[in-house]
């Protein structure tokens, strides 16, 4: 088993994603930039940064490489990929998750530790989690801010793709515990297959006991076995 | 034919744009009350083409594929011959 985690002119957790993958879950990793080949890899993620310097909007200009063609293929197999921040930018922009990621409500850089509802605990992400869990993972964004129109938000509901919420300790979807203003608190989403998750949090940054969190690693483990189970 | 295209940029009525509204803000602070106030990008394209209908049609797919969100913006676009 081998997991790509992309490379973009700008990418910046790419070597944390990947040392996360290799020495905390134990799987192959490589980076790939994005002009190489993305070939005979069983997953993918697309880490977070600042690509292209946010060139544009967040995540538009990585969105468009061709690499991403590559993705899309993987995840039309039914292969996992999962964007972080940058990388959720980039999915939406690419058209690969629904809706779009805007300034922050409040305009400034949010760097925080965050409480997170796990909603849907029955994808290859999330499967590994309890169903309503308070998990604690990091963010650190500017443009986290998930918009969607009604009828967006409403498939993503009734399908049961929303991944993840910002909550407080209690698990309650409060104003005070959204740090950036996401229709109905949303951090994390998936498509419609299931197989592509995008969040804000970064769980590379919580997959060690001295980080303070091991919550994220259960994300990377999950998406490892159900690679195994492929 | 060369074109001169101009394109303008900005979110769809009814969004809330943070960075607008702090830019308010700080105009209220030196004095300017504004009713409202909206933030555009704008993109002033050189461009060849055959006609100025195809000039259109490929600054429209420029502004689908990439310039403009479809899912958060509106776009505008002026087009003139030039040169």
């Amino acid at each position: 088993m081998k997991i790509a985690v992309l490379q973009f002119g700008g990418s910046n957790c790419d070597y944390d994603v990947q040392y996360v993958l290799t020495e905390a879950v134990g799987v192959d990793a490589d980076l790939v930039w994005y002009k190489d080949e993305l070939k005979g890899y069983d997953g993918v993620v697309v880490p977070g940064g600042f690509s292209y310097g946010d060139y544009l909007r967040a995540g538009a200009i990585a969105a468009r490489a061709p690499i991403m063609n590559s993705v899309r293929k993987m995840a039309d197999k039914g292969l996992p990929v999962v964007g972080i921040c940058n990388g959720f930018q980039i999915l939406v922009e690419s058209g690969l998750l629904p809706g779009a990621l805007m300034t922050n409500s409040y305009p400034k850089f949010r760097c925080d530790r965050v409480n997170l509802r796990v909603d849907n605990n029955t994808s290859p992400f999330t499967n590994s989690f309890k169903k309503g869990e308070v998990i604690r993972i990091p963010i650190a964004h500017m443009e986290g801010n998930y918009f969607a129109q009604e009828h967006t938000l409403s498939e993503l509901n009734s399908q049961d793709r929303v991944a993840f919420r910002y909550v407080d300790e209690q698990g309650n979807a409060t104003s005070e515990a959204n740090p950036n203003g996401s229709s109905e608190n949303i951090a994390g989403i998936l498509n419609g297959q299931g197989n592509i998750l995008g969040m804000m949090p970064h769980p590379e940054r919580a997959s060690e006991n001295i980080l303070g969190s091991k919550d994220g690693k259960k994300i990377f483990d999950s998406m490892v076995d159900y690679i195994s189970s492929f | 034919m060369q074109y001169h295209a101009e394109v303008t940029i900005g979110l769809k009525s009814g969004m809330l744009d943070p960075e607008a509204t702090t830019i308010q803000k700080a105009l209220e602070h030196l004095g300017f009350p504004t009713d409202s106030l909206e933030m555009q990008k704008r993109f002033v394209i050189e461009l060849d083409a055959p006609s100025r209908d195809a000039a259109q049609s490929q600054v429209e797919e420029m502004c689908r594929r990439l310039l403009a969100n479809p899912v958060i913006h509106n776009f505008d676009i002026e087009i003139e011959e030039s040169g």
